[in-house]
């Protein structure tokens, strides 16, 4: 690891002002992406900026129909949240109990990893990203590899979810590191469908045409027709883009079945 | 920079630059060499200690981050004379062959037990996840596991 100046900042105005007279910074939420980034030496940031000292960044709170989690909060406090069950199961499938002891949301959006949970979630459930500047649409944030709308040093507060009338989360793990090979919320707003897929492109994004073919008919079989355009999905040595393309298809229709379980039972 | 923390009960206050692990803190400045360190991508869990009661891996872990916390490492378990009835169990199943992945084993385990009443085996090798094994094949770690949960 390279040498750096740690820093604990009290507030967000702080952490920004600590930012800006940086040479190079770098914001540290759970360390889970950056510490291993670190000692990879894969970055050098002079300063890291910790933001699990601000007050009024960590936690979970209801606002009609809407969760409110915090940024600094980890994936274990979301995973034993009952607001939202769907959002609780996919927090408690992230990595591994230790990773969920320290990852934060915030870290785990602000990254956009395309094998990352939380992204599949923020499109899903028509969330908004809050940050010290403003608030953006979370069919806006993701733009692609690692890259959202986030400008220059703005730190993400919170992330609001809308509470679905039902909701699943099918994820194919990779064995290894239990990140996303493909994962896909399908949650149900009344008549209105969304569905979120993480893992398949370069950042998190909604399936229109699946999302229609379930608005017309709620059945797993309603996908099996649906054309998955994988011309920019990833390929690596885990699943080539194909594969990718077939498992968006067969995890969509394992959430609606895991949903239409629910509703019957 | 200056930090100070408590481990097994002991408060430390150390100098050390701030690009220090706290597993290397552990090992190197107190001497605690019962954790260990077992890969440098945060995916074996040799290095679990528990930070503030949450089990996390210490080699991801920045020296400010761990400023002011309360650490237990797998020294302030048990002793030899009276081992943890996890450590016991771990001994009973014969859970451990070359001992390396063991102390963070156990630190997961006790974990584990301690925040989930009713473990199933399924549970227990889901919480184990986190932890790489590669002598054993897992089968008798989970058998010390509910052995030890039935105990604690
Ligand atoms: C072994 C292992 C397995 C994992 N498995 C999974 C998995 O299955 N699924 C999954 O989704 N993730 C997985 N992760 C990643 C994990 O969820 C991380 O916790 C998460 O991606 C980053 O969150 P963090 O709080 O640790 O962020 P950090 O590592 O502290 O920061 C990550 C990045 O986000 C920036 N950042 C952090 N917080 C903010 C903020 N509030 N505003 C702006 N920028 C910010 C940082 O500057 C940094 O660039 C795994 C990690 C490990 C080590
Ligand atoms: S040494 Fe492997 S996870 Fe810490
Ligand atoms: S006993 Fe050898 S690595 Fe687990």
């Amino acid at each position: 690891m390279y040498a750096f100046s740690y820093h604990k900042p009290a507030t967000a105005q702080e952490a920004a002002d600590l930012m800006a007279s940086a040479d190079e910074g770098a914001y540290l939420a759970g360390g889970m992406t950056l510490v291993p980034t670190l000692k990879q030496r894969l970055a050098a940031p002079s300063d890291v900026i910790d933001l699990t000292g601000i007050h009024g960044l960590r936690g979970i709170r209801t606002l009609d129909g809407k969760v409110k989690v915090g940024a600094t909060t980890r994936h274990a406090e979301v995973a034993a949240n009952e607001h939202i069950p769907v959002l609780a199961d996919l927090a408690g499938r992230i990595g591994d109990p230790h990773v969920r002891n320290c990852g934060t949301l915030g870290g785990s959006v602000a990254n956009s990893d395309p094998a990352a949970d939380y992204p599949a979630a923020v499109v899903a459930l028509d969330a908004t990203v809050h940050t010290n500047k403003r608030a953006i649409a979370g069919d806006e944030f993701f733009k692609g590899l690692f890259e959202t709308a986030l400008e220059d040093g703005e730190i993400v507060t919170a992330v609001d979810f809308r509470a679905p009338s039902a909701a699943a989360y099918a994820k194919f793990p990779n064995p290894a590191s239990r990140y996303a090979v493909v994962g896909v919320l399908v949650a149900r707003y009344g008549d209105q469908v969304r569905v979120g897929v993480t893992g398949a492109g370069p950042c998190a994004f909604r399936a229109a045409n699946i999302e229609a073919a379930l608005a017309a008919d709620f059945r797993p079989g309603a996908v099996d027709d649906v054309g998955i355009d994988y011309g920019d999905f990833n390929a690596d040595l885990h699943a080539s883009a194909e594969y990718r393309g077939h498992l968006v298809r067969v995890l969509a229709k394992r959430a609606v079945a895991q949903i239409g379980s629910a509703d019957s039972g | 920079m200056e930090i100070s923390l408590n481990v097994n009960g002991t408060a430390h206050s150390l100098e050390v630059p701030a690009n220090t692990l706290l597993s290397d803190i552990l090992r190197e400045r107190l001497r605690l060499t019962g954790t260990h360190v077992g890969c440098d991508t945060s995916q074996c869990g040799a290095c679990v200690v528990h930070v503030n009661g949450d089990a996390v891996k210490s080699c991801t872990v920045l020296a400010g981050q761990a400023n002011g916390a309360s650490v237990t490492t797998i020294e302030g378990i048990g002793t030899p004379d009276d081992l943890h009835p996890m450590q016991t169990a771990f001994r009973d199943n014969h859970a451990l062959q070359c001992g390396f992945c063991t102390p963070g084993m156990i630190m997961s385990a006790i974990e584990l037990v301690e925040k989930n009443d009713g473990l199933t085996e399924q549970a227990v090798r889901d919480g184990l996840e986190g932890n790489l094994c590669r002598c054993t094949g897992y089968h008798n770690i989970v058998k010390a596991v509910l052995a030890a949960a039935r105990q604690m």
